[in-house]
């Protein structure tokens, strides 16, 4: 658990950056592929050379519309870019071309697990922006600039403040990734820097409502980062309050972790700040101190006309979302029974979701049956090939069929397992396999008995132990010996009631 | 036979469909011309003249070959300094963009040049088009060819003095508040500013974003049209460029004005107004009368705060375009710095003139917090008024006709000292950048041998009708054929 201090409430409010999936640039034509030599994917639109004018990049709208809606956010109809001004030398136009009071998603929502419970943590807004450039810093006094990445659609989604623990900004941002990674809109690749978070930080007494100083905390590239981060400058603001009001809310300077960490004692100022993570002393630390609000001189970007979204555009939207993970999440664990855990494994990748549900919807049975074949031998192999779709060759209605070649009793447990690793190998039907291996359950009482009767007349020994000294257990020693005969393919428990009405057992 | 340099866009392409001249001829008339006069007129910040005589050779050739040539082909033209030309220096006007190359064509820039022109060269202008008088040009000052003590009136200064002086028969400047029709008045020639959307501003440098727009100066209404069937396209990469198709401007010249309804708008004959100037107007609507028009006076009652509140949209709008001369990718970067915002300083410091510096402290302070609402949101919401007085206009009336300047060229130097005072030379120009609509300068007399402009603004998007109406005065009058003495 995160509650560093009892009687302290955290209080995060979440932005999130996410470069968008898209070919080209925000308002050029250049490329957008990550890892590319310096300076090689520019154009004078992108480096801002004098003259040049940006054209909106409309797969990148859409992007956001849908993560929007996605979202459960109002779209504005008539959507407008602004600019944002202020130097630097990764942003060759001295602004960023970006979105301010009419931003294309405003008022949404996304519900989220955490430990079990729906937590919803509402979304303020949904834009849209350019990225800038990067700096590479040489030795003193020398650095270059790279405008690769300068343009590059990027989307920002903000929260409320409503969430309150580490746990709950974790799970947040899980949902938000997956949701991205879902529409199409975001690689999520946060170690690559295409998905950034940046979470806002302050503390407050439990149960009041004031708003103390916040910190921002920059460059958090992994889920895990997020949640030490937000554990560690809850603990550290709460010790800080503390101090400063001369009270005791119980906030104690050891944070059990894992892994544990203990908060800087010598920085338990509470300032306005930007601070970034410092991973080898598991702390974090100022960047600077906003001692002003810096003034970006917001103002309707005169070189783009506003988006205009009409109702077919929004409907076209609207009818290209698949189905949420959040929604899939809330069936297979409502639904379907299945456990939070297993759940998510399922929901985690959307290709996956989907073609559990392709092989629920063929089976038509209990869908728990298909998540734990999907959970086992499936998944197994799936990770074995680092989950490789090119090598998914069973299709979902041939996972369905098998397991109701189960269900029927035509084949057995032991058998389906190597059933499905030959469909895996080869893609071939489990009818076809069963006919080709011959390995069918010899199912019924009539196929069964001459067997029966053979290995009672074989073994009077057994037989007349069982009759005669009443060791009934030495049953199952004759029921080995008919599988045996059978190759495994009969059903055990028949062959058993077989055999005990031949004895005269109960 | 008159001189190659006499004569007009028209007459030249006619010559040349003859077969009566070359290209190359056409092309080494105008590029000597240009040797002979500009040390005195200074329009050209840079001759092309080996592009120039490789690009009339080619024409020629290709003709020779039995080609059809394009409607432009072998007419010289010179390009205001802000409109990107690859491998040729793009001043702007600015010492902040030194030697700057572009490393592409303007939209502009390539249309002219598909369409066969002949780039002799690029010219001056005030510092990114912030002037009325080509004073504040960073490179030099350019001189009337009327009088050469005296401006040509800016910011597109040099475009006019190089037509005017008969060194180009057409050229393209820039207008944002009246920077074609303003000099094209102080020079005694036409000037057409098209409706904001009509031509692409892909590769013009920015001034301000909303008001911007380029058009034609040549010394005939019919060169204009020429010139705006050339580069009047929609362009997809220009967002606020209009995807309407555009008409042949050169069919629309009819001489024919019969009925037409021309509005006089009483607030642009006020004080301030040089009588001579007015006289000359009220001459132009007896001759629109003569004509067969029917001229009945109208009000644009918000045309008094359009120049107040351009004053405040259009820097705030540059303060943000001019913030990347930065001395970081391109132009000139200042060796005084020891850090990167030292660099940014002392750059911007020794880069820019003074009035671009007073422009973007002014953009800046109007856009910053606190002022937003009272300053930038306000006069946008003037500019709507403005808008709609002219709406209104068009349901009464088909152009409006007024003085472009509210006088003739004044001397170098007497303003210089008093921005206010050179501001109010676009007192008659600016609401027409603030409506978006469409206005042309045509020369309507001289006083003191110094040419007087009229202006006509038309309904947006309808150029074709401007030219027709500024063309048929034009056809009655002789004042475009008078010729300074240089």
């Amino acid at each position: 658990m995160t509650e560093t201090a009892s009687r302290i409430q955290a209080v995060v409010g979440m932005e999130v950056h996410a470069e968008l999936l898209t070919e080209s640039k925000m308002f050029c034509a250049c490329g957008t592929q990550f890892g590319a030599s310096p300076n090689t994917q520019i154009c004078p639109v992108c480096v801002g050379l004098p003259g040049s004018l940006p054209v909106p990049n409309r797969l990148a709208v859409e992007h956001v519309v849908r993560t929007a809606l996605a979202l459960n956010c109002e779209i504005n109809r008539n959507s407008i870019f602004h600019r944002k001004n202020y130097f630097y030398p990764d942003l060759p136009k001295a602004y960023q071309i970006s979105q301010y009071d009419i931003p294309i998603g405003i008022n949404g929502h996304l519900d989220v697990l955490v430990n079990g419970e729906v937590k919803r943590v509402r979304i303020r807004r949904v834009h849209l922006e350019e990225d800038t450039g990067k700096l590479l810093h040489a030795e003193p006094g020398t650095s270059f600039v790279d405008y690769n990445r300068s343009g590059v659609p990027l989307m920002e989604i903000v929260t409320e403040p409503d969430i309150h623990s580490a746990d709950e900004a974790r799970e947040y941002l899980i949902a938000l990734r997956r949701i991205l990674v879902y529409i199409g809109a975001s690689d999520g690749r946060m170690e690559q820097g295409s998905l950034r978070c940046e979470p806002n930080i302050s503390v407050r007494p439990m149960g009041s409502d004031e708003l103390n100083a916040k910190s921002e905390l920059k460059n958090l590239n992994s889920f895990r980062v997020v949640h030490l981060g937000i554990q560690y400058e809850t603990a550290r603001q709460a010790l800080a309050l503390q101090k400063l009001r001369g009270e005791d809310y119980g906030a104690k300077p050891s944070i059990p972790g894992p892994p544990p960490m203990k908060v800087d004692l010598s920085d338990l100022a509470l300032n306005q700040e930007t601070r970034r993570w410092d991973e080898p002393g598991l702390k974090t630390v100022t960047m600077r101190t906003k001692e002003y609000a810096h003034d970006y001189r917001y103002f309707p970007e005169p070189d783009l006309v506003p988006l205009a979204f009409d109702d077919a555009w929004l409907d076209a939207a609207r009818s290209s979302l698949p189905v949420l993970p959040e929604q899939r999440l809330q069936k297979y664990v409502g639904e379907y029974g299945l456990s939070e855990y297993d759940a998510a494994l399922l929901v985690d990748e959307r290709e996956v979701a989907d073609y559990f549900d392709s092989a629920v919807a063929a089976y038509g049975g209990d869908a728990k049956k298909v998540a734990n074949w999907m959970q086992s031998d499936w998944m197994r192999l799936f990770n074995a090939a680092n989950r490789d779709w090119s090598v998914v060759k069973v299709k979902p209605e041939d996972l369905a069929a098998m397991i109701r070649l189960q269900d029927e009793g035509r084949i057995t447990g032991k058998i389906a397992k190597s059933v499905f690793e030959t469909m895996w190998e080869t893609g071939k039907s489990p009818d076809t396999i069963v006919k080709e291996q011959g390995i069918e359950v010899v199912g019924s009482e009539d196929q069964l008995a001459p067997i029966v009767d053979r290995i009672l007349e074989t073994n009077p020994k057994l037989v007349s132990d069982i009759k005669e000294k009443g060791q009934e257990g030495k049953v199952n020693a004759l029921v080995g010996q008919v599988m045996k005969e059978t190759r495994g393919s009969a059903k055990p428990d028949l062959v058993q009631k077989m055999i005990r009405h031949r004895l005269g057992l109960s | 036979m008159s001189e190659l340099w006499s004569r007009t866009a028209a007459e030249l392409r006619a010559a040349i469909d003859r077969g009566e001249v070359s290209c190359l001829e056409v092309a080494q008339a105008h590029l000597d011309r240009i040797e002979q006069l500009d040390p005195q007129v200074r329009a050209f910040v840079t001759v092309t003249r080996d592009a120039a005589e490789q690009q009339a050779r080619e024409w020629d050739e290709a003709r020779g070959r039995g080609e059809m040539l394009p409607p432009l082909a072998g007419i010289p033209i010179a390009l205001k300094d802000n409109m990107c030309t690859r491998g040729v220096r793009t001043s702007c006007g600015s010492k902040i963009l030194g030697e700057w190359r572009p490393p592409y064509d303007a939209t502009v820039t390539r249309l002219v040049r598909e369409a066969g022109a002949v780039l002799l060269g690029k010219v001056n202008m005030d510092e990114f088009a912030m002037g009325s008088s080509t004073e504040n040009s960073g490179l030099f000052t350019t001189r009337n060819p009327w009088d050469l003590g005296r401006v040509p009136g800016g910011s597109s200064g040099g475009s006019a003095a190089a037509v005017a002086a008969r060194m180009v028969p057409v050229s393209l400047g820039s207008d944002t508040g009246g920077s074609i029709r303003q000099p094209a008045s102080l020079c005694g020639i036409v000037g057409l500013k098209p409706t904001y959307g009509r031509i692409s501003r892909y590769g013009l440098v920015a001034y301000a974003s909303s008001l911007d727009q380029i058009g034609p100066l040549s010394r005939t209404v019919a060169d204009s049209a020429l010139l705006m069937n050339a580069i009047a396209r929609h362009d997809p990469q220009d967002s606020t460029s209009v995807p309407l198709e555009s008409p042949d401007y050169t069919t629309a010249l009819t001489g024919n004005v019969r009925g037409l309804r021309i509005g006089v708008p009483k607030e642009y004959f006020a004080e301030g107004i040089r009588p001579e100037v007015r006289d000359a107007v009220h001459q132009a609507i007896e001759v629109y009368r003569e004509l067969g028009a029917e001229v009945g006076e109208t009000s644009t009652p918000h045309v008094e705060y359009a120049l107040a509140s351009y004053y405040i949209i259009a820097p705030a709008e540059a303060s943000s375009n001019l913030a990347r001369y930065d001395g970081v990718r391109y132009g000139v970067r200042s060796r005084d710095a020891r850090d990167v915002v030292g660099m940014y300083m002392t750059t911007r410091d020794e880069g820019f003139g003074d009035e671009v510096k007073r422009r973007i402290m002014l953009g800046t302070y109007a856009l910053s917090a606190g002022y937003y609402d009272a300053y930038y949101h306000k006069a946008q919401q003037i500019r709507t008024l403005v808008r709609r007085d002219m709406e209104r206009c068009w349901e009464s009336f088909d152009v409006l006709l007024t003085p472009t300047s509210p006088e003739v060229a004044f001397r170098l130097g007497e303003k210089t000292d008093d921005p206010l005072a050179m501001k109010l030379s676009d007192i008659c120009t600016i609401p027409v950048n603030m409506a978006g609509t469409c206005a042309i300068s045509v020369p309507c007399g001289f006083h003191a041998g110094l040419p007087v402009g009229l202006q006509l603004i038309g309904k947006p998007f309808d150029e074709a009708n401007l030219l027709r109406v500024a063309h048929a005065y034009e056809q009655a009058t002789e004042w475009h054929t008078r010729t300074p003495e240089l």
